[in-house]
């Protein structure tokens, strides 16, 4: 018998028992889609990173608690042991080259009226922060010099905070409670979009004395210096390594230029992508399982059929490769539909996270979903195809 | 002209280990091209062994059977299925009907076996559906139609290959007297146009259809 009579014959039987076909391929389709889905989703998580970081300017070297990649990484959490002290000390060091600013940061509610704000963040910056982040202030005015140096209780507040406190009113000049003190809104904040699901409009920036003075904090959180000229990128760096190597050790601090940090984000969504993929990995060798006991199961319930079949001249490759044609064929149309809706769910929460779909997701999970298909196709293929006719007709 | 010839066959089944049954003893028979011959025997006599070698599904454990002449005893599973596809009908007790199946599409199975291309099955499977009056389920499935109704589709895909021997076991077996009177009016009909037919059966009324009968009692002929 020739392939595409085989090929007739299997499509026959496929639809002839129509509930069956469908369970297999949905097995194979969440598989599918799975793997295209958390792709797509860890791969806009890192689309959106590396554009804030790249969009942070390639001049900018930061300076982060604890130690970064290399290694040794310390496991667990550690005490912060940067100072506000190195900051100044990195400041007067790298005046000529660069500017310095240091950052607190916090979790509060906001309140204003019987209005809450629950879970916003709280930025303590310097002046120069507008400047260094490239952050663009949309109405009224930044932090100034002399708002830091006197401690005032002024803020910058982001769009998702303009949203939910205030709702169409304007903002500017109003007070509103952080953490339950008062508070005078300067300026709003132009919209950085959220990261995985976290709102960075979701955001207030108050000075940095006034966050040290409330929130009694002694560590920054991030010392960001930016470079005056792109070409003393890697000499600042290794300037403020210097600075803070007299007073801390390797673990306690690391010195990340934008490239690097680009670099470590690269590796943390790797390994992200690598799990999440495995996990999906795992549901679609669950579909190959499945689609291996509703063919063993079809092949105990055909048995008689088999049998039938092989006594009208059916040869044991005819129902080998009707059953085996059988398998990949709900397999194929079960990675199609999982990598149609894959796409299309990927893009529906593009409206509100951030996700890139990847083609070598797409391939890979077909190509697998195909090959479990085969793999889990062939023993219940094979099991059939032994069948003797007089045992298969006999059997009730 | 000699259709089936067997000489000195033996069928003996491992049944365990080390208990063997033999279901068939010395069995010799020869059979014309064009005759109605009757099995006849009571039940576990070896009746449906016997129509297993004669119907190429199992291989005697000894002896030779010659069909048209050539020696199909000791063949390889896929020249028998071949065989089995060409010169030989199935009508079996159960009928044995694909029950999702429509009527047209479970007499056309042979065929699609045989290569024939699809043009020429359907022409075929309709003729063979109009031998045994059934021309107008073409598209109804098996359990859409009656006993009587499922054994003559199973009639013609047993014709539709229009192969050398018709094997029938216990045909009649699973309907009603006056249903069973009709199949093997039909059997009848065909022996006339010139089918040679195996029956195999328990009922004597059912065997007097037949123009010989070969009785078998504990896998010999008596
Ligand atoms: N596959 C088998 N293994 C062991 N014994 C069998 C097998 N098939 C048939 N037999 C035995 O052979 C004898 C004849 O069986 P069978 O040919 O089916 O009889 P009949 O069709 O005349 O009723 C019975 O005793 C049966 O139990
Ligand atoms: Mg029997």
């Amino acid at each position: 018998m020739n392939h595409l009579e085989t090929f007739r014959v299997a499509m026959a039987a496929i639809l002839a028992n129509k509930m069956r076909a469908f369970l297999t391929i949905l097995g194979i389709m969440i598989g599918v889609l799975s793997v295209i889905l958390l792709t797509s989703l860890v791969s806009g998580l890192k689309t959106t990173i590396t554009k804030q970081i790249a969009g942070l300017g390639s001049n900018l070297v930061i300076v982060v608690p604890g130690r970064i990649g290399g290694s040794r990484s310390p496991g667990g959490v550690q005490a912060n042991r940067l100072t506000f002290a190195d900051a100044i000390n990195l400041k007067n060091k790298l005046r000529q080259d660069a500017q310095v600013c240091a950052v607190v940061q916090k979790t509060g509610t906001l309140k204003r009226l019987n209005i809450n704000d629950k879970g916003a963040a709280i930025f303590g910056v310097q002046a120069n922060y507008e400047k260094i982040i490239s952050l663009k202030t949309e109405k009224g005015r930044f932090i100034n010099e002399a708002d830091v140096t006197s401690g005032r209780r002024v803020v910058v507040i982001g769009a998702t905070v303009v949203k939910n406190l205030f709702g169409t009113a304007s903002p500017l000049n109003q007070t509103i409670k952080i953490a339950g003190i008062n508070y005078v809104v300067i300026g709003i904040a132009g919209s950085r979009g959220s990261i995985f699901g976290i709102d960075q409009d979701n955001s207030v920036l108050i000075p940095l004395t006034s966050a040290q003075k409330q929130f009694g904090i002694t560590s920054p959180n991030t010392i960001y210096i930016n470079a005056l000229k792109a070409e003393n990128v890697k000499d600042i760096q290794a300037k403020a390594k210097a600075i803070l190597n007299k007073r801390l050790t390797e673990d306690d601090f690391s010195v990340l230029t934008q490239e690097q940090a680009l670099s470590t984000i690269s590796t943390v969504t790797n390994v992200l992508t690598l799990g999440l993929g495995g996990i999906a990995a795992i549901s679609l060798i669950v579909g190959g399982i499945g689609i291996m006991n509703i063919m063993l199961v079809s092949v105990t319930e055909r048995t008689r059929e088999i049998g039938l079949r092989k006594a009208l001249g059916a040869q044991t490759e005819d129902i080998r490769n009707q059953f085996l044609i059988e398998a990949v064929t709900l397999s194929g149309i079960g990675g199609i539909i999982g990598i149609v809706l894959g796409i299309l769910l990927s893009l529906l929460i593009n409206n509100f996270l951030q996700t890139t779909i990847t083609w070598w997701s797409v391939l890979l999970s077909f190509g697998f979903s195909m090959i479990v298909g085969i793999v889990f196709g062939v023993a219940p293929a094979v099991r059939a195809s032994k069948l003797d006719p007089i045992q298969a007709l006999r059997y009730e | 002209m000699l259709l089936v010839h067997l000489s000195n066959i033996n069928k003996i089944y491992q049944t365990s280990h080390d208990l063997k049954f033999q279901a068939l003893k010395n069995i010799s028979l020869s059979i014309d091209s064009g005759e109605f011959v009757a099995i006849m025997g009571p039940s576990g006599s070896g009746k449906s062994t016997l129509m297993n070698i004669l119907g190429l599904l199992d291989k005697p454990t000894s002896g030779s059977y010659k069909l048209e002449g050539e020696d199909v005893a000791h063949l390889s599973e896929k020249v028998m299925a071949e065989i089995r596809n060409k010169k030989i009908g199935f009508v079996f007790q159960q009928f044995n009907l694909l029950n999702r199946t429509s009527i047209l599409d479970n007499v056309t199975l042979p065929l699609i076996y045989g290569g024939i291309d699809n043009q020429e099955r359907i022409t075929k499977a309709k003729k063979a559906l109009d031998q045994v009056g059934l021309s107008d389920k073409l598209e109804n499935r098996p359990n859409q139609l009656s006993g009587g109704q499922q054994q003559r589709a199973a009639i013609a895909r047993a014709l539709v290959t229009d192969p050398q021997i018709i094997l029938a076991d216990e045909p009649t077996g699973n309907l009603d007297t006056k249903t069973g009177q009709q199949i093997m009016e039909i059997f009848r009909k065909l022996n006339n146009e010139g089918k040679t037919i195996i029956l195999i059966t328990h009922e004597v009324d059912i065997a007097r259809y037949a123009k010989r009968t070969i009785r078998v009692r504990d896998g010999e002929i008596k």
